[in-house]
């Protein structure tokens, strides 16, 4: 099971963009692997990742086997509002991680 | 006195020195090869026969990467993210690694600011291309080198 970790700033400004910094454990298996065999070790990846404010869409992201184990990714997101920032990545299994993330703006 | 050990010390590191100097023309002169067929046609599946112009888009990573399984990696579009003028798409690809594409991001108004970072592995020194399609129906193009000591192929 995957861990996720998700780092906002503080304070947040109304209007203001900010960055959000995401981490979730995964193995991001590239395919392009082989087992002491020689057998190819099947591609295991999360394939996408979403992040949406109140709703509304802010960044979509396909993902390919060149991202590293343990994805971090870093975006900038701008609120007029204080809500919910949900967080969604998705596995080539077709396994959804969720995550939602409170935003208080001042 | 002269001290034949050290001379020889000293030419050997010469030696090396040239020869790395050497290594980082031919990473350098790694921007000049036109892209793979597997990366043409990423970039035309954005581009829609569109030519990308050098500019806007700037790819920050380190100036050398010891552990080619995770290298940070940072895209930065100079954009002012409104409703009327905003990145739409931003592509990024690779040239060295056993397929170029890296990610894909769809971004909105709401982003505010067009910047990912994320880590990536890198195989081999290569270059490193991000193309960002602009609402306005400009593409934009930029790149830099990533130079690693130990690629990243097997992790």
């Amino acid at each position: 099971m995957s861990t996720v970790r998700v780092r906002l700033p503080s304070p947040i400004k109304r209007n203001e963009a900010f960055e959000v910094r995401t981490l979730i454990t995964h193995e991001m298996e590239s395919g392009q692997r082989r087992d002491a065999q020689g057998a190819v070790i099947p591609r295991k990846i999360l394939n996408r990742f979403v992040a949406t404010f109140n709703g509304q869409p802010v960044l979509a992201m396909d993902l390919a086997p060149a991202i590293s184990a343990n994805p971090y990714i870093s975006f900038y997101m701008v609120a007029a509002d204080s809500g919910a920032l949900a967080l969604a990545w998705t596995d080539d299994d077709g396994t959804v991680i969720r995550e939602t993330v409170r935003v208080t703006v001042t | 006195m002269s001290d034949p050990q050290g001379l020889t010390r000293r030419r050997a590191l010469r030696t090396g020195a040239a020869t790395f100097a050497g290594m980082i023309i031919v990473a350098r002169s790694a921007h000049a090869q036109s892209p793979s067929p597997a990366h043409a046609e990423l970039l035309q599946r954005l581009a829609a026969g569109r030519t990308p112009q050098q500019g806007r888009v700037r790819v920050r990573m380190p100036e050398i990467a010891e552990n080619g399984s995770t290298v940070p990696i940072t895209v930065t579009v100079e954009s002012p993210m409104t409703a009327e003028n905003h990145v739409k798409t931003l592509l990024v690809v690779s040239d060295g690694n056993p397929r170029p594409e890296v990610f894909s991001a769809t971004l909105t108004p709401a982003a505010g600011k067009a910047e990912i970072s994320t880590r990536i592995r890198v195989a081999r020194t290569m270059n490193v291309i991000a193309y960002a399609d602009m609402s306005d129906g400009t593409l934009w193009a930029g790149q830099t080198v990533a130079t690693v000591t130990i690629g990243g192929c097997g992790s």
